[in-house]
C-alpha cells in the first residue's frame, strides 16, 4: 500500500467520522428544538428542510445538468395535491367541495401521510418522465418556456378540474403531519441521494452534458436519457418536498403554486451558486431565514427614538434590492461551483489558525 | 350566436390584443438586443399608469402633458434600469441577469406598495375617451378605436426605426453579433439605451391605454399584462418585432372569443395560450415568424 | 437626599408599580391590507381597529398591544401569518380577516391551537362550521343570499337573473350559490352563470354572454373593485338589466371607480352610518374623524371596531386573558351592543343579527332599510 492510499484513507475514514458527528449533533438540536422550541422556531425549521429539499433538486437539474428549466412549481403542485387529496378525510372532502362534490373513488379515500407522501412523490416523477420526452426536444430558454408554460396549463387544470382538486378554493383542513422528524429526515434522505448521484458516473454524465451536449454524445452518452434521469429525480424529491409543504401550510390553492415560486426558487439556487449542492442548501437557509427577518420592517419598530408603524411590503422592497446587490457583485453566486468537503473545512481553519499565529508574533 | 355578436367580440379581442402587442414589442426588442428576459418590462405598465395619474389628479396637468410626461419618464426610467441594473453584468451568466430582472421587478412592484398603498386608484378619464358609437347591435367604445389607431400608428414607427434607420441598423446587427458590432466602432451602450427608450415608451404608452379603459390602478397592475406579453412575444418568435404584434394579437382575440362563445370553458382561457405556446415551441421553435436562437 | 430619593422611589414603586407590572394583553389582528384583491377592505378593518384601541386601550386594567399581521389576500400566506401571531407573539386571541377565503385558512390553525379568533366580515359558513374557536360578529352568506333573492323578486321584480362570479374567492361562490339555490326556490330562473379568476380586469366577453340571454337582473356578489369594473363595461354593452350585490361593496373606492354607472346599485350590507343609535357609534364617528380627518364612508371600519369591542368586552366577562376563558366569553354574548346594532352570539359562532339595504345615489351610499332576520 502506498502512502499516499494510505493517506487517503484515513482521510475518508476521518470524513466520515466527521459527517456522522455532525449528523447526529443535527440529530440532538432536532430532538431540542422538537421538545423545547417554539411553535414559530419550529416552523420555520420545517420550512429550510423541504425548501432544501426542492432546491437541492432542483440544483440537479438546473445547475448540474444545466439544463433551464422552470418547472418546480408544477412538479411541487402535483405533489401535493396528490399527496392531499390521499391524505385528507372524507368528513373535511365534503365539506370544502362546496361547488361540487367530489368524485368517487377519491372522496372515499384517506391513506396514512407517509403512504400519500411516497404515491406523492410517485406520481410526480411519473408526470416527470411523461413531459422529458416532448421537453427535451428543444433547448435553452425555449425549454424554459416550455416548462413554464407546462406549470401554468398545470395550474389551469388545478383551477378547473374541481370534482378532484376543488378548483380555485383549494384543499384545506389538511392535518399538520410534517414534523421536525419527517421534514429534515427527508431532507437529509434527499441531500445523500442526490450528492452520491453526482459523484456517479451518472453525476459525471451530467456535468458532460452541462459542459457540451455535442461532445458528450461523442464520447457515447446518451444525452436525452441523462437529462431524463436528472429531471425524474428531481421530480421525485420536489413531489414529496411538495406533499411536505401541503402538511405544513394545511392549505394548498392552485394560486399558491404560480411561476412566482418557481422565481423564488431559482434566486436560491442562482444566489447559492448553479451546480453546487452546498450553494443551495446554503442559500435556502439564508433566504428563508432571510424572509422572515425582514418582517421586523412591516411590525411598528422604533428607530433613534423615533417610532414607524410597519410598512408592508417593506420586506420585499429589501429583499428585491438585496437580491440585485447580490447579483451585480457575486454574479455566480455564494458558492460558485464548489462544493463543502471537511478537508477544505479544516484547511480554512488551519490557515485562519496560522495567520493568528502570525499575527501575534 | 349571430353574425352582430361574433363581431362584436373580435373589436374587444383586437383591442387586448393590440394592448398585449405594444407591452410584447417592448419584451422581443430587449430580448433581441441582449439575450434578456426583461421581467421588469410589465411593471412598467404600472409606473407610466401612476405616473400619468399623478401628473393629471395631483398636478393638474392637462390630459396629453400628463400622459406624454408618463412616457418620457417611463423612457428614463427604462434605461436608468438598464444603466443600473443589467449594465455592470452584461458579461455574466445569463441567468444572472435573469435573476436581477426579477429582482427590478419585485423592487418596483413593492415600491409601488410602500409609497403610494394597496388601495385602488381610479385613474381619470378625459372625455374624449368616453363613450360607444352605437351601430345597429354593435357597440364599440371610442377607446377601442384610440387603442387600434395608437397602436397601428407606434408598430408602424417602431418598423420604420428598426428597418429604415442607422440605429435600427445597429440594433438588428447587435442582436446578430455584439462583438463584431463592438468591433465596427458603433456604439454599444447608446443602442441597447435607445432599445430600452423605445420598448419601454410602447410599454407606458399600453399602460396608460390599459388604465383609461379599465381604471383601477394598483401596484400589481402590470403582472398579468406583463406575464400576458411575454407569451405573445414567445409566440409571435421572440426577437421579431412584427411577430410579437402579431403574438399580441392572436392572444387577445383567443382569451376573449373563447369566453364569449364557449363561457363554461373560461377557465380554460389561460391554457389555451400556453398550450398554443407549447405546440409552437415544440413544433416550431422558432415562433411564427422568428429565427433560429443559439443554444 | 438619599433618604428623600429612596422615599420617592417607593412611592413610584407603590403608586406606578401595578401599572408599571401591568403585561400588556396581546391581541392580532389579521387583515388583508395589501395583495390584488380585497386590500381596500383589510385597510379599513385595520383603521376600525387602530380607532377603537385608541377609545380602549386597556382591559381588566392592563395596556392592549395589538399584533398586525397580513395576509395579502392569500390563504397560504394567511395560514403562515396566523401561524406567526400564535407561535411568535403570542397573542391571546385574534381579530380577522376581513374576506372569507383567508378566514377559512387561518381558522384551521386558530382552531388546532385553541385561540379565540372573530372575523369582521368573513360571511362564508365554512369559516365557523365545525369550529369551537372561531367566530363572527357579521351575519352568514346563506341568509344574504336569501335575503338578495328577496330583494330580487320583490323589490326588483326579476324573474330571471344572470350571476357574475370570482371563482378563485369562497366568499363569491358561497352566495352565488346561496343567492341561486333561494332565486330559484321562489320560481326564479338563472338564465346565464359567468365567472373570472381573481386578477382579472377585462369582464366584457363574460358579460357579453349574459347580455345575449338577457335576463331581468345580474346578481354580483365580488369584491369593489371588480364590481365596479363589471358595472362600467355592463354600461358600456348596453345591458340595462339592474345590478345586485353582496357586502363587499361598501367602500369610497368603489363609487370613486365606477361613477355614475355605479349608480343606483342596490346591495346587502353590514351596516351604514346614519343607522348609529348608541353612545359608543357616535363616539366611534368622532374619533374617526378626528383620525383620519374624514367622515366614515365605509362599512369595514365599522366592522373592525364592533370585532375589537366585542373581544374587549369577552375578556372583561371573562376576567381573565386565558383563550378558553375568552372563547366561553363570546360564546356566552348576549345582546351586545355594537356600533353596527345588537348582536347575540349563537353556539356555531355565528351571531343573530340584524342585515341592511344600501344603494348608491349621487356618488354616496344612502340607507334603504333594515332587514331582521
Amino acid at each position: 500500500m502506498s502512502p499516499s492510499h494510505a493517506t487517503e484513507t484515513t482521510s475518508h475514514t476521518r470524513d466520515r467520522f466527521l459527517s456522522l458527528t455532525a449528523l447526529a449533533v443535527l440529530g440532538v438540536f432536532l430532538w431540542f428544538a422538537h421538545n423545547y422550541l417554539s411553535g414559530y422556531v419550529i416552523r420555520i425549521l420545517n420550512t429550510i428542510a423541504i425548501y432544501i429539499i426542492v432546491a437541492v433538486s432542483y440544483n440537479l437539474i438546473n445547475g448540474v445538468t444545466g439544463q433551464f428549466s422552470l418547472q418546480p412549481n408544477a412538479f411541487l403542485a402535483i405533489g401535493a395535491y396528490v399527496t392531499a387529496i390521499l391524505a385528507l378525510s372524507p368528513e373535511e372532502k365534503v365539506q370544502s367541495f362546496i361547488i361540487e362534490p367530489m368524485i368517487w373513488p377519491l372522496s372515499k379515500i384517506c391513506l396514512h401521510f407517509p403512504v400519500s407522501l411516497a404515491i406523492g412523490g410517485l406520481f410526480t416523477t411519473l408526470i416527470a418522465f411523461l413531459m422529458a420526452v416532448p421537453v427535451f426536444r428543444v433547448r435553452g430558454d425555449y425549454l424554459a418556456i416550455v416548462t413554464l408554460g407546462f406549470g401554468e396549463v398545470l395550474q389551469v387544470l388545478a383551477n378547473n378540474l374541481v370534482p378532484i382538486t376543488n378548483g380555485p378554493l383549494g384543499l384545506k383542513g389538511l392535518h399538520p403531519y410534517t414534523t421536525l422528524w419527517w421534514s429534515w429526515g427527508l431532507c437529509i434522505m434527499t441531500v445523500f441521494c442526490v450528492v452520491r448521484l453526482v459523484n456517479s458516473s451518472y453525476g459525471r454524465a451530467m456535468k458532460a452534458v452541462r459542459e457540451d451536449e455535442r461532445a458528450a454524445e461523442a464520447m457515447g452518452i446518451n444525452a436525452f436519457w441523462t437529462k431524463t434521469l436528472a429531471f425524474t429525480v428531481s421530480a421525485f424529491f420536489q413531489g414529496v418536498a411538495g406533499g411536505l409543504l401541503a402538511h405544513l401550510i394545511t392549505t394548498i390553492s392552485p394560486g399558491m403554486f404560480g411561476f412566482m415560486l418557481t422565481f423564488n426558487l431559482l434566486t436560491i439556487i442562482v444566489v447559492g451558486g448553479l451546480g453546487s449542492t452546498t450553494g443551495a442548501i446554503l442559500s435556502a437557509a439564508i433566504i428563508v431565514l432571510l424572509g422572515e427577518g425582514l418582517r421586523t420592517f412591516e411590525e411598528p419598530f422604533t428607530l433613534f427614538g423615533h417610532y414607524f408603524q410597519g410598512v408592508a411590503g417593506m420586506r420585499m422592497v429589501i429583499f428585491s434590492l438585496l437580491l440585485i446587490v447580490v447579483m451585480l457583485f457575486a454574479d455566480r453566486g455564494i458558492m460558485g461551483r464548489e462544493e463543502f468537503s471537511w478537508r477544505k473545512l479544516i484547511d480554512w481553519a488551519r490557515s485562519l489558525a496560522g495567520g493568528a499565529r502570525r499575527g501575534r508574533k | 350566436m349571430d353574425y352582430s355578436f361574433i363581431l362584436q367580440q373580435i373589436v374587444f379581442g383586437l383591442t387586448l390584443g393590440c394592448l398585449y402587442s405594444l407591452v410584447a414589442i417592448g419584451y422581443t426588442m430587449v430580448y433581441g438586443v441582449l439575450r434578456l428576459i426583461n421581467f421588469a418590462h410589465g411593471d412598467l405598465l404600472m409606473v407610466s399608469a401612476y405616473l400619468a395619474f399623478y401628473g393629471i389628479v395631483i398636478f393638474h396637468l392637462p390630459w396629453p402633458v400628463g400622459f406624454g410626461l408618463a412616457i418620457a419618464l417611463t423612457a428614463v426610467l427604462g434605461i436608468l434600469i438598464d444603466r443600473g441594473a443589467y449594465k455592470p453584468i452584461r458579461r455574466s451568466p445569463r441567468i444572472s441577469a435573469l435573476i436581477t430582472a426579477i429582482g427590478v421587478s419585485f423592487l418596483l412592484e413593492n415600491l409601488a406598495l410602500v409609497v403610494i398603498g394597496a388601495r385602488p386608484k381610479a385613474f381619470p378619464e378625459p372625455a374624449v375617451f368616453v363613450g360607444v358609437l352605437e351601430t345597429g347591435t354593435l357597440r364599440i367604445p371610442y377607446m377601442s378605436f384610440w387603442v387600434l389607431g395608437v397602436t397601428a400608428v407606434l408598430l408602424a414607427a417602431v418598423l420604420v426605426v428598426v428597418r429604415r434607420t442607422r440605429i435600427g441598423m445597429a440594433m438588428r446587427a447587435l442582436s446578430r453579433d455584439m462583438e463584431t458590432v463592438r468591433l465596427m466602432g458603433i456604439d454599444i451602450d447608446r443602442v441597447i439605451s435607445f432599445t430600452f427608450v423605445l420598448g419601454s415608451a410602447l410599454a407606458a404608452a399600453g399602460g396608460i391605454m390599459w388604465c383609461l379603459r379599465d381604471p383601477p390602478l394598483d401596484p400589481f397592475l402590470g403582472v398579468m399584462p406583463g406575464l400576458k406579453a411575454f407569451v405573445a412575444a414567445v409566440l409571435g418568435g421572440i426577437g421579431s418585432v412584427t411577430g410579437a404584434a402579431l403574438g399580441g394579437l392572436l392572444l387577445g382575440l383567443s382569451e376573449v372569443l373563447i369566453v364569449a362563445v364557449k363561457p363554461e370553458w373560461s377557465g380554460f382561457k389561460d391554457a389555451v395560450a400556453f398550450s398554443l405556446l407549447i405546440t409552437i415551441l415544440l413544433t416550431r421553435p422558432t415562433g411564427i415568424v422568428g429565427e433560429e436562437l443559439p443554444d | 437626599m438619599v433618604r428623600i430619593c429612596s422615599l420617592a422611589w417607593i412611592i413610584l414603586m407603590v403608586v406606578g408599580g401595578p401599572l408599571w407590572a401591568a403585561e400588556p394583553v396581546l391581541i392580532g389582528a389579521l387583515l388583508c391590507t395589501t395583495g390584488q384583491e380585497a386590500a381596500e377592505l383589510g385597510q379599513k378593518g385595520l383603521d376600525g381597529i387602530r380607532t377603537a384601541h385608541k377609545m380602549q386601550p386597556t382591559v381588566l386594567g392592563r395596556p392592549v398591544e395589538l399584533k398586525f399581521a397580513d395576509t395579502k389576500s392569500d390563504k397560504a400566506e394567511a395560514a403562515n401569518a396566523v401561524a406567526r401571531l400564535l407561535d411568535k407573539d403570542k397573542v391571546a386571541v385574534v381579530i380577522g380577516d376581513m374576506i372569507s377565503s383567508t378566514s377559512i385558512a387561518a381558522s384551521a390553525v386558530a382552531e388546532g391551537k385553541g385561540i379565540p379568533m372573530v372575523s369582521p366580515t368573513a360571511t362564508n359558513p365554512n369559516v365557523t362550521a365545525g369550529r369551537k374557536f372561531v367566530f363572527r360578529v357579521c351575519f352568514i352568506d346563506p341568509l344574504q343570499g336569501h335575503v338578495g333573492a328577496g330583494i330580487a323578486k320583490e323589490t326588483l321584480k326579476a324573474n330571471t337573473a344572470a350571476l357574475i362570479y370570482d371563482i378563485a374567492q369562497d366568499y363569491c361562490v358561497g352566495l352565488a350559490k346561496f343567492f341561486e339555490d333561494s332565486f330559484t326556490k321562489g320560481g326564479g330562473k338563472i338564465v346565464a352563470k359567468a365567472y373570472y379568476k381573481s386578477g382579472d380586469r377585462d369582464f366584457r366577453a363574460q358579460l357579453s354572454s349574459i347580455k345575449a340571454a338577457n335576463p331581468d337582473l345580474i346578481y354580483a356578489p365580488i369584491y369593489s373593485t371588480s364590481c365596479a369594473l363589471v358595472a362600467k363595461q355592463a354600461k358600456e354593452l348596453g345591458i340595462k338589466a339592474p345590478i345586485l350585490a353582496g357586502d363587499a361593496l361598501h367602500t369610497q373606492e368603489f363609487v370613486e371607480l365606477g361613477g355614475k354607472d355605479v349608480e343606483g346599485i342596490l346591495f346587502t350590507d353590514h351596516f351604514h352610518k346614519n343607522m348609529i343609535h348608541n353612545e359608543l357609534g357616535k363616539k366611534f364617528l368622532a374619533q374617526y374623524t378626528k383620525d383620519v380627518g374624514k367622515e366614515l364612508e365605509d362599512s369595514y371600519t365599522a366592522m373592525g371596531a364592533d370585532a375589537y369591542f366585542l373581544v374587549l368586552d369577552a375578556i372583561t366577562r371573562a376576567g381573565s386573558t386565558d383563550p378558553k376563558k375568552i372563547r366561553d366569553a363570546i360564546v356566552a354574548t348576549k345582546n351586545f351592543d355594537g356600533i353596527s346594532g345588537k348582536l347575540s352570539m349563537n353556539p356555531d359562532g355565528n351571531p343573530s343579527k340584524s342585515m341592511v339595504i344600501n344603494k348608491v345615489q349621487d356618488g354616496k351610499f344612502v340607507y334603504v332599510k333594515t332587514v331582521e332576520p
